[in-house]
């Protein structure tokens, strides 16, 4: 039934809003340092009481400065680490149970930081379809799905390339791609955009943005630049593995000493409509684009 | 002495199928104790030009001058040339490798053959140089945080006492405080050790605050250099080649389109606010 009241409202280009896409309830994870004979020298908590709730089809932005526990956090989604305390619900699937791993998996896709290090297939349609194979996904419908996640990050010319040959971008776009051919509902992406060049994060971000708009998939993006946070549902800021302040980006952004406080920044357009509000230009709080600055600059000219 | 770079050319793989060339008759002068920026997108030669400053590249033509002398002629002496030029590679921290964080920075100086009081005393003020406070300095310097381990590998190259330092990237993959700190402890080290600075980016912003001049590559040649004002005039050239101006100079300039006689060749955040308030009461006492 639910199956069905989805393909409907997908089909009217409604998003539904009361399913659960990931769901945490104090979830807390502990490192524990040992010396060389395996004593006990200290406990880190990296995530600490998280309590978060993730709808489907949301495109979730996660802030946090290095060490925030933003990664630890995110490598819970996929059930690579599992929780100390507290429990997450993964599509509804409780990631401690053994048997949901497989499920899970399937579920949520995780996109790492470094392109050298998930690419494995010498051609690129053999690397995307690397995962749908290891699911037993039959060879005619895996090609289906390679073509279909290629074109959908827009690497469908390069398909017989050789991923050495790729920029940084090309090749976060073929690892989302990789992901995408297992058809998963949701994808964690812990900051895609760290290693590569300006052009390549945008390329990046456009395809990220493309997957939830159009595919309505749900995107949970963790980075540092700002300027990839403006065009999320809502975005998380961690300090100290705690979620320490929560809301759109309008909301977040206007809060620039909160945040420089957790060692981030803003925009830097809305660092300057912050300092012209200072010096006594009515400005609006939490601008984030230049378009945006641009249309108040110009009624306030006039 | 300045650095000379006389019509060099590197050419990859000369004479075969895979021949590339990434550094196409480069003709530079990089001046003592200036702050130079160097910008390009990936591929533009950025990191094969400064790999030719420390001779680790040989051009297959031209030549490259350092205190006068051709750095590839048979009688110099190009290990004394690493000791002055100092290369931080991308992720220096990948690089780290002794037990403690005060070790790892004797490396350096204890290889050129300095007396251990030398090198003992040159770690220590490198790592002041740095920020690092002395409780870090017998830590395993993979215990220390992100932007820590960084600082030291820096610190590592500092401590050879370097005439000139050349920093790849310096700031990727740290948070926005994490560069923020990293950029002005360079710009410390500039004016303490009086050395010349070439820092590699993608950033234009950081680069506009910091550098007192910009040298852009495109293609492995050198597209634009000048002071950041006069490099990022350039707007439309810019773009062209798939680099942006700095945000406040992008917005200068859509201002200076509506026919507001504002400066569009600022590059920082300060002047840009003063111009815009500024603009702003003009126009308020005019109505």
């Amino acid at each position: 039934m639910k199956v069905y009241i989805r393909h409907f409202l997908q089909k009217k280009g409604w998003k539904l809003i009361d399913m659960s896409m990931i769901k945490t309830k104090k979830l807390t994870f502990e490192y524990i340092h040992r010396d060389e004979e395996g004593n006990v020298e200290g406990i880190t908590k990296a995530v600490d009481g998280v309590d978060l709730d993730i709808k489907e089809g949301d495109f979730i932005a996660i802030l946090g400065h290095n060490g925030s526990g933003k990664s630890t956090l995110a490598k819970h989604m996929n059930a690579i680490l599992s929780p100390s305390e507290g429990t997450i619900y993964v599509a509804g699937m409780d990631t401690r149970d053994e048997k949901n791993i497989w499920d899970i998996r399937k579920n949520a896709g995780m996109v790492f930081q470094n392109p050298d290090n998930q690419i494995i297939g010498q051609v690129v349609e053999e690397d995307v379809g690397f995962g749908p194979e290891n699911m037993g996904v039959p060879t005619k419908e895996i090609w289906q799905r390679v073509e279909e996640s290629l074109k959908a990050v827009g690497m469908y010319a390069y398909r017989k390339h050789s991923p050495n040959k790729l920029s940084g971008g090309q090749k976060q776009r073929v690892s989302i791609a990789g992901v995408l051919a297992m058809h998963p509902k949701c994808i964690v992406l812990d900051e895609p955009t760290a290693m590569l060049d300006p052009q390549g994060r945008k390329e990046v971000i456009r395809a990220v943005r493309a997957l939830n708009e159009v595919e309505n998939i749900t995107v949970i993006l963790i980075t540092h630049y700002m300027e990839e946070v403006v065009y999320a549902d809502k975005v998380f800021v961690m300090d100290k593995g705690q979620i320490r302040m929560e809301g759109t980006p309008k909301e977040i952004f206007s809060q620039v000493d909160e945040l420089q406080k957790l060692r981030l920044t803003v925009p830097q357009v809305t660092l300057l409509a912050e300092e012209c509000r200072k010096a006594g230009m009515p400005f609006s709080k939490g601008i984030l684009t230049t378009k945006e600055f641009m249309e108040e600059l110009q009624c306030l000219l006039s | 002495m300045p650095i000379i770079l006389n019509h060099v050319n590197c050419i990859y793989e000369e004479g075969t199928t895979m021949e590339v060339a990434a550094l196409k008759d480069v003709n530079l002068v990089l001046q003592d104790e200036q702050f130079i920026g160097l910008i390009g997108h990936t591929g533009s030669g950025k990191s094969t030009l400064v790999q030719h400053l420390n001779g680790l590249i040989k051009p297959t033509g031209g030549e490259i001058y350092f205190n006068g002398e051709d750095i590839h002629d048979d009688d110099f002496d190009r290990k004394k040339l690493r000791s002055q030029v100092g290369l931080v590679f991308q992720y220096p921290e990948h690089q780290l490798f002794e037990v403690d964080v005060f070790s790892d920075v004797c490396f350096g100086p204890k290889n050129l053959g300095l007396p251990k009081k030398e090198v003992e005393l040159r770690a220590y003020e490198a790592l002041k140089m740095v920020g690092l406070e002395d409780e870090f300095f017998y830590q395993s310097p993979f215990d220390l945080s992100g932007g820590q381990k960084r600082r030291v590998a820096i610190a590592g190259v500092i401590a050879m006492k370097p005439q000139v330092l050349i920093l790849d990237e310096p700031t990727a993959g740290l948070d926005p405080k994490g560069r923020e700190e990293i950029l002005n402890m360079i710009r410390d080290l500039h004016e303490k050790m009086k050395c010349t600075i070439i820092l590699v980016s993608h950033s234009m912003d950081d680069v506009a605050d910091y550098a007192e001049r910009i040298i852009v590559m495109n293609h492995g040649e050198v597209f634009l250099d000048g002071t950041p004002k006069e490099v990022f005039s350039h707007k439309q050239e810019l773009e062209e080649i798939g680099l942006a101006v700095p945000t406040v100079t992008d917005i200068m300039h859509q201002v200076k389109e509506l026919g507001y006689p504002v400066d569009e060749s600022v590059t920082t955040l300060s002047d840009a606010t003063d111009a815009l308030v500024n603009l702003y009461h003009n126009v308020k006492k005019y109505y």
